[in-house]
């Protein structure tokens, strides 16, 4: 199957500072607010987030980072997994709304599982979520707030997201 | 991972990979809900032949905080004490469906017996098997160290050019084996301090210096000074004098402690004999480590739990 680069850099620029607009549209402004990446390239996201909305609202909007892996379902089915650190910002999360960021959305057990890590951090006033992609195939009823680029797709393709900041390049690509 | 036996022959990367979970299993226990879902249905059972307080309730917590349930198993006043075999012991737990079993044996080997057997299909963790090895108190004080030097910035490094002091009773000391094959691993250079009766006879594949003056190592400024606690109960002969004697000799007094750099920490893997082995100004002095060599305990069995216990099972 040949691979083709659906995203460029130009692109996921774009993409984000929408979905920065969105959610402050949504919220009402940057009141509030708590952008939580889920690790790896979701915390980069968050913060590439957070700074567009820094830039547009002239607020400083708290990103951290939530890792999920000792909340995720399939830890039996799959080689052990390293965790990563969560960094919840301070003030916390209690009577905010937490926008989740991860860079693929596919079967939702991901969210299923930062749901759960999220209950036993606190009582945000709500859960929003941003990804950089839908692929589809859900497997719970998740959806997402706000998306990037719907991806139709089909189970035996792949979707590799690579960030400037983690891979050197800004590109999606299917294949 | 399928059991942790013994720190000799852990590959780097293992031990890195489990001190790097175990850095996130800490900021867990900062929390207000200490508890993890990850280990929920799973039994742990702490099988004990010889007393340990600490280390049980350490594996209890570790175990608890990622919702395991727990049985401990203390040989005294049990079906052991009744004439149980390790065979039978060992059976009568998988019967029970124990999917990870912690123990803690007199006997060297006696772990090694049961994750070879085939009497019990759970993975086995030693929690101190007679002089033979300790590993999962290599891997706190591992922890301790690299956290202690490199802070938040710890994932993912080593040890390397680390200098660790290990003073006392080495031969009866399964901490000290355990210590000196991680250490090395990691990277550290390792240098055993203690009076000549109580050093193994032959030390030949040890990765180690030996020194017989403890002010003279302590001279060299070591990054790291391990006190080892004085094993009354594994002594049959005499292999000092007496404790005053051994004080003078081996202890670190306050004396010594003022001799050490600053920057010097002082381990100890309790329980401490103060006044023996170490003063009580230099086990509450601000470089000693001993208060975090217990919490790191727990997030660091948390991670050897997590390392059994999760992923596909190879079997």
């Amino acid at each position: 199957m040949s691979v083709r680069t659906v995203l460029q850099h130009a692109d996921i620029t774009r993409a984000l500072t929408r979905i920065s607009h969105e959610i402050l549209e949504s919220n009402r402004g940057s009141d509030d607010l708590v952008i939580l990446g889920i690790p790896t390239r979701g915390v980069t996201l968050a913060n590439r987030i957070s700074a567009i909305i820094e830039s547009v609202d002239s607020a400083v909007i708290p990103a951290g980072a939530l890792d999920v892996t000792m909340y995720r379902d399939d830890l039996a089915q799959n080689p052990t997994r390293p965790t990563r650190p969560t960094d919840i910002p301070h003030g916390g999360i209690d009577g905010k709304t937490v926008v989740l960021v991860d860079d693929v959305l596919y079967s939702g057990r991901t969210i299923r599982a930062a749901l759960d890590a999220l209950g036993d951090l606190g009582r945000p006033r709500a859960v929003r979520l941003a990804v950089l992609v839908d692929r589809g195939h859900r497997e719970f009823p998740i959806r997402a707030d706000f998306v990037g680029k719907n991806l139709p797709s089909s189970m035996e393709e792949r979707i590799n997201v690579r960030l400037e900041e983690i891979d050197g390049v800004d590109e999606v690509t299917i294949g | 991972m399928r059991h942790l036996l013994t720190t000799q022959g852990l590959p780097r990367d293992e031990a890195i990979a489990i001190l790097d979970v175990a850095e996130d299993m800490a900021a867990v226990g900062e929390r207000e809900v200490k508890k993890l879902p990850t280990l929920r249905g799973k039994t742990v059972i702490n099988l004990f032949f010889e007393d340990s307080t600490r280390t049980r309730i350490s594996f209890e917590a570790a175990a608890k905080r990622l919702s395991a349930d727990v049985i401990n198993f203390a040989a005294k006043g049990s079906s052991v004490s009744k004439g149980e075999n390790l065979k039978d012991t060992a059976q009568t737990l998988a019967a029970m469906g124990a999917d990870a079993v912690v123990v803690r044996h007199w006997a060297s080997g006696a772990p090694k017996t049961l994750a070879d057997s085939g009497w019990i299909d759970a993975g086995i963790v030693n929690a101190g098997d007679g002089t033979h090895e300790h590993p999962t108190q290599a891997l706190l004080d591992a922890f301790t160290i690299r956290r202690r030097l490199h802070g938040s910035a710890s994932r993912g490094r080593d040890l390397d050019g680390v200098s660790v002091t290990i003073v006392g009773d080495i031969v009866h000391s399964r901490v000290a084996r355990s210590n000196v094959w991680l250490l090395t691993t990691l990277g550290a250079k390792v240098t055993l301090v203690a009076p000549a009766t109580l050093l193994p006879v032959n030390l030949s594949g040890w990765p180690v210096d030996v020194s017989f003056d403890l002010d003279h190592a302590i001279a060299q400024g070591p990054d790291v000074i391990m006190m080892l606690r004085v094993q009354g109960e594994r002594m049959a002969a005499a292999f000092f004098p007496n404790a005053r004697e051994y004080s003078k000799q081996w202890g670190l007094n306050d004396e010594r402690m003022r001799a050490l750099p600053a920057s010097s920490m002082v381990m100890h893997p309790g329980p401490m004999n103060r006044g023996l082995e170490i003063s009580a100004a230099a086990a509450d002095s601000p470089q000693s480590t001993v208060l975090d060599q217990v919490r790191n305990g727990v997030s660091v069995r948390m991670s050897v739990l997590y390392h059994l216990l999760s992923g596909a099972v190879e079997r």
